[in-house]
């Protein structure tokens, strides 16, 4: 196997990776700032991409498209926050995973009503198709180059965000405290919006993101926010930092694993079967990779409390 | 109106029992049938109401159980129909036609592999717990597809049901007659266990893990025990399921199922001894006439769920007899 080919996977790892740190960002703040467990996350990335689908549709424009599906996802965030999550956020666990269980029925069907059950298809933009040529002579796409940056790009923003803005000390001071912080004055129920509407953006920007080389599709988010649900176990749930090592962590494991896995097992079976098994094995990896972290730190790489 | 629960039980066994019998008379075999899958998502729910409702684990993966039950049935069927020898390593078998062989066959690889998760998972708690459960469930999921040999993602057909001596398990009421009494037997068995000096330590270890602790008792073992038990049953309820449609696939490790199997419970009402039944029972009338109005029905079941979590304590067992119990 030539290099080329291993640093084309390494890349598409990373690529991966950066997707999936979008949408566990969102979730890892949203449950380290109010201690809600979202599974309804999904669900708002599939609202990003579908806005999205819809505004390049009409307008033909992708940036256009994104900022719809970065509208789209906040609004439909800031709404779920307003009417039903905020009444969550002191009830049990159980009682969030169910209501968040509802609230995925109720998007999935409500998305399939709306815009029927055949997937849409989100066009990449001319401007950003098409090869790049990377030093050592790679030919790599050029727009999971762009998406791979985009992604860093938020962390760095992100990090910026809560490490240097007042927005910032607000959050970090809430997940330490909400009753201080809400004590000296701080507005807690709009700083619990905010937060849910920006973790609802991300997602969305995600599923518009990942939309253009996938198809847009109902469901299309559950397997992502499961996927999701792995990386902040793994890097420690209420971690942004955990978020981003666990993404790339995941990201690379599932994709070298499929890649490199069904070549393994080739030296010792045939080849179908090689595949499938290992291909199998590959998509069992990052689940045995959490189960090794958690056996290591119970309560993931970076998190402080359970 | 307020009901006594035990009178609101009795009521509902009554009722399992005589829609069956009308359906006979009435010639309706498929309301027979719908039954039947309400009694077996019930068994396997009151499998999971010993973890979530007395233990307090909310675990998200309870579909693994459900599944390894369909598929050891599936494959010592399978087995049996084709006429292949089965290698499992220190003896080989031709498989089986016979329910009970594979109902003990069922409850003791679930209740192994719950062991083996309980292990695991038993050492986080919370959020933690519930996620953990759901990526072994999904580890499932992704191996059930995968594994060829027994059809991957089409899963595996059965050509005839399985036998049970003295009745012909083809014949609708009989094979309902089978899973009503193993409900029954289930459901006796859980109200032991919940009175039993087990069942109310792991009741004290979900409320006050620490003083369980102080008086000598090790939460941790009392769990996984609870988890263990709790798989076998749900094992068995997959066991039945899988005969029920004649067909085994990867769905039956899918995580909805296994949020399907919460979702039961949470209508019926936690911890009770009828919760998952009267859930089980609603949810598949909700699923068969809401079906039939509309495609979209889950819109109307997600939008019931949100009003039983934001509104109703207790299910609607809570709702019925005027004791709202807190959640777990």
């Amino acid at each position: 196997m030539s290099s080329i080919l291993i640093i084309e996977q390494i890349l598409n790892g990373l690529q991966f990776g950066v997707m999936l740190f979008l949408m566990a960002a969102g979730l890892t703040l949203i449950f380290g700032v109010m201690g809600l467990i979202n599974l309804a996350h999904g669900s708002l990335y599939m609202i990003g991409a579908f806005a999205a689908a819809a505004v390049a549709g009409v307008t033909g424009s992708f940036l256009l498209a994104l900022i719809a599906a970065l509208a789209a996802a906040a609004l439909a965030g800031a709404i779920v926050e307003m009417v039903v999550i905020r009444r969550l956020y002191s009830a049990p666990h159980l009682d969030q995973v169910l209501a968040t269980f509802a609230l995925i029925l109720i998007f999935s069907e409500g998305t399939r009503w709306l815009f029927g059950s055949f997937p849409l298809f989100l066009d990449i933009p001319d401007a950003l198709s098409g090869p790049v040529t990377l030093p050592g002579g790679i030919e790599y796409p050029f727009y999971r180059l762009t998406l791979i940056g985009i992604g860093l790009a938020v962390a760095v923003g992100l990090w910026a965000l809560i490490e240097r803005t007042r927005l910032g000390i607000q959050i970090r001071a809430g997940e330490n405290d909400r009753e201080m912080i809400a004590a000296l004055g701080v507005d807690i129920s709009k700083l619990y919006t905010l937060v849910f509407a920006l973790g609802a953006a991300l997602a969305g920007l995600a599923g518009a993101l990942v939309g253009a080389i996938q198809s847009v599709q109902v469901g299309m988010g559950e397997p992502v926010l499961i996927l999701a649900f792995v990386v902040i176990v793994i890097g420690g749930i209420g971690s942004v930092r955990g978020a981003l090592i666990g993404a790339l962590l995941v990201g690379l494991t599932d994709t070298l694993g499929g890649v490199f896995l069904p070549e393994l097992f080739k030296l010792f079976m045939e080849n179908g079967a090689a595949q499938k098994t290992g291909s199998a094995l590959a998509s069992m990896g990052i689940y045995v990779l959490m189960g090794l972290v958690l056996i290591w730190r119970p309560t993931g790489l970076f998190g402080a409390r359970a | 109106m307020r009901l006594d629960e035990k009178y609101l039980n009795g009521l509902m066994i009554a009722g399992l029992l005589a829609l069956p019998l009308w359906a006979v008379m009435a010639d309706q075999p498929f309301t027979i049938t719908l039954v039947t899958r309400a009694v077996i998502l019930a068994l396997a729910a009151v499998g999971l109401n010993i973890v979530l409702g007395i233990g307090g684990m909310v675990s998200f993966g309870h579909a693994v159980f459900f599944g390894i039950g369909g598929y050891a049935m599936g494959i010592l069927a399978f087995h049996a129909q084709t006429y292949t020898a089965l290698e499992l390593g220190l003896f080989t078998t031709d498989g089986t036609k016979f329910m009970p062989v594979i109902w003990l066959v069922a409850m003791i690889t679930s209740g192994l592999v719950a062991f083996f998760i309980g292990l695991l998972s038993l050492r986080t708690s919370g959020v933690y717990f519930i996620m953990i459960t759901l990526a072994f469930g999904q580890m499932f999921f992704y191996f059930a597809i995968s594994w060829a040999q027994y059809g991957g993602e089409d899963g595996l057909s059965i050509y005839v049901r399985n036998d049970f001596p003295g009745l012909n398990t083809l014949i609708p009421i009989q094979f309902y007659a089978i899973c009503f009494t193993l409900l029954c037997v289930v459901l006796f068995l859980f109200a032991r266990l919940q009175a039993s000096p087990f069942g109310l330590a792991l009741n004290a270890a979900r409320q006050a893990g620490t003083r369980v602790e102080t008086v000598g008792l090790n939460p941790m073992r009392l769990k996984l025990l609870a988890f263990v038990i709790s798989g076998a049953i749900t094992g068995l309820a997959g066991a039945l399921f899988a005969d029920l449609n004649r067909f085994v696939s990867p769905t039956m490790f899918s995580w909805q199922l296994s949020g399907e199997l919460i979702v039961l419970i949470i209508i019926g009402g936690v911890g009770r001894l009828m919760g998952p039944v009267i859930g089980a029972c609603v949810f598949v009338a909700l699923e068969h006439f809401l079906g039939e109005l509309t495609d979209f029905w889950h819109v109307y079941l997600g939008v019931i769920l949100l009003c039983i979590v934001l509104f109703g304590r207790g299910g609607l067992i809570g709702l019925l007899t005027g004791k709202e119990g807190a959640h777990v």
